[in-house]
């Protein structure tokens, strides 16, 4: 036994950690209790009430089903782009080895790694340059570009665990590179792909920066909470958007969470 | 047909790859890379401050006006936040990655990872709406330090030059805790993964020879987690340069350079001014992704 198991921290450890974590997540919890307050009008601490019925204002808010409509369409559309691109990507770079393979993952990378303000005013000028209007399309554009990186990333890891005999194995039995792909490849990597997808469609979904540059007059959801957060209109609404965000935004990443969690614990495997 | 193509990329490699790296580096190439370089060449344009339109000749004259004391201000402010959050966030960090990576087992350890990765994933904006419920006048802090009959330290501190003014929701102090805030998982997880690494016997033996905690974290855990520290750090500093969200929202009116930036291609529409504003990130980031190479921060990516 490993004499570093079953010892128990410092008890100043465990305080500045245990602070730490609830730092992160007592912020995003207020929002739920501010979904339910009386109060109309400012931020006052405690809610002098509890109410549900910013719920039904909510619900019959026109503007905020158009913004959820247009950011689910855009996030669909780009989380698809990504698959695509992600994983033909990330097949290149791990089963073969090639002059400009560095260069390709870092220009995947490239895009969340710079500060989104400059993919966003880059886009912006470049659509300027080409007299490109904005629509539905330059949103989506500049979703998929930065959603694929999230796909790789997830398709890299399990490329990297699937063993290159089960493919060759394949081909000894007499499959040709199709039906290798279909039944051998595609089943392996199937739950990286959709935890990939998952986490580009959060993403995408969660987007403000790059948006504001590549949007007109359309609002997603995050454009119309950016709105609602310097020009307030109603400030119950906004409360109960931000919390069906939270709820919209948690399930994805538990889900993918539970879809690549197996591995983690295997020996090495954080190594 | 279908055996045909199969056994042409069997026979040749090259070509399956060609194919697969196509449409990926089509697509970055054009749309990403392309766009980066338009964006660079529009910096070497300058702007007729009469007409208000765009001169297309090459110039140095935007990166001259960029070189103005109050662009320099700006760039200074913008730079000096950032490493202070990156600072905060790696101090913050520390513990919580060093308990999930020495202590935590099992169900806490999981706990743990989901414990960083639901706020790094949750709404950014709704971050940022919830630390202005908190920090509001009449928000939370204010009631929590009234409560405690604190509300004098408040009160001295907003009063302070620079950090300081009306309320914490437009203040440098509001605006620092919330950067921090938001990066904070960026730090967690790459020092979590650095610490991983660091055997628990190393530990042990430093403290058998005799050396007191502060000893072994100076000498053993310390420079064995800073290429984890350095590879978060890219994370902070470089979203604290380029964010301009966070500043307008919850901030003086003194700008970063994000809003510069915005506020440069918008309402001045002076686009190659905010395309030489963006070359600063860019540049600033260039060498730290350098210096961080170096420091084998890649590794603990």
């Amino acid at each position: 036994m490993r004499s570093d198991r079953g010892q128990s921290a410092p008890l100043g450890l465990k305080i500045a950690a245990a602070c730490g974590l609830l730092f992160l997540h007592l912020p995003i919890v207020l929002i739920f209790v501010y979904a339910f307050t009386t109060e109309e009008k400012s931020f006052v601490w405690p809610p002098p009430g509890l109410t549900t019925q910013w719920f039904a204002v909510t619900w019959n808010r026109p503007d905020v089903w158009e913004a959820l409509s247009l950011s689910i369409r855009v996030a669909a559309i780009s989380t698809a782009i990504a698959l695509v691109l992600g994983t033909l990507c990330a097949a290149a770079v791990s089963r073969t080895r090639f002059f400009g393979r560095e260069t390709i993952s870092l220009l995947v990378i490239l895009p969340i790694a710079l500060p989104g303000i400059i993919t966003g005013i880059a886009l912006r000028s470049a659509f300027a340059l080409a007299d490109i209007p904005f629509s539905f399309w330059t949103i989506v554009l500049g979703h998929a570009t930065f959603c694929v990186v999230v796909v790789y990333n997830n398709a890299v890891a399990r490329f990297r665990r699937t063993s290159g005999s089960m493919i060759e194995a394949s081909m000894d039995l007499g499959a040709d590179g199709f039906q290798t792909f279909r039944h051998v490849v595609l089943p392996n990597i199937a739950t990286a792909l959709l935890a990939g997808g998952m986490l580009a469609f959060a993403l995408s979904f969660d987007e403000v920066i790059v948006t504001t540059f590549t949007a007109g007059q359309q609002q997603t959801v995050p454009i119309w909470m950016l709105e609602e957060l310097i020009r307030p209109r109603q400030r119950p609404v906004t409360n109960v958007v931000a919390m069906v965000v939270v709820l919209v935004t948690l399930l994805p990443i538990l889900f993918a969470y539970y879809l690549t969690r197996d591995g983690d614990q295997i020996a090495g495997g954080g190594k | 047909m279908r055996g045909a193509l199969s056994d042409l990329f069997w026979r040749r490699p090259k070509l399956l790859l060609l194919l697969m790296l196509l449409p990926p580096v089509l697509w970055l190439g054009i749309v990403y890379i392309g766009s980066l370089f338009a964006l660079l060449l529009q910096s070497f344009f300058s702007i007729d401050e009469f007409s208000g339109l765009i001169n297309r000749e090459f110039t140095l004259k935007t990166y001259g006006d960029l070189l103005q004391a109050a662009n320099l201000d700006i760039i200074l402010r913008t730079v000096t936040m950032a490493a202070l959050v990156t600072f905060a966030s790696a101090v913050i960090a520390f513990p919580i990655a060093y308990y999930a990576a020495r202590y935590a087992r099992g169900r806490w350890k999981a706990l743990f990872y989901l414990g960083v990765m639901l706020p790094l994933w949750s709404s950014y904006l709704v971050k940022i709406y919830a630390w202005k419920l908190i920090l509001a006048k009449e928000g939370i802090l204010t009631w929590l330090l009234a409560k405690l009959n604190l509300l004098w330290l408040l009160d001295a501190w907003l009063s302070l030059p620079i950090v300081g003014g009306n309320s914490l929701s437009v203040s440098f102090t509001g605006t620092f805790i919330v950067f921090v805030y938001v990066w904070l998982p960026f730090m967690i997880l790459p020092v979590q993964a650095a610490l991983e690494r660091v055997p628990g016997n190393l530990v042990e033996a430093s403290s058998d020879l005799g050396a007191s905690p502060g000893q072994t974290f100076r000498n053993v855990l310390f420079p064995l987690a800073l290429p984890g520290i350095v590879a978060g750090s890219i994370f902070t500093f470089s979203l604290t340069l380029g964010d301009y969200i966070i500043p307008q929202i919850i901030g003086t009116s003194r700008l970063f350079i994000g809003q510069a930036v915005y506020s440069q291609q918008g309402t001045a529409g002076n686009i190659p001014l905010a395309a030489a504003f963006t070359v600063v990130p860019i540049v600033i980031m260039g060498f730290y992704l350098w210096g961080a190479k170096r420091m084998g921060a890649f590794d603990a990516l």
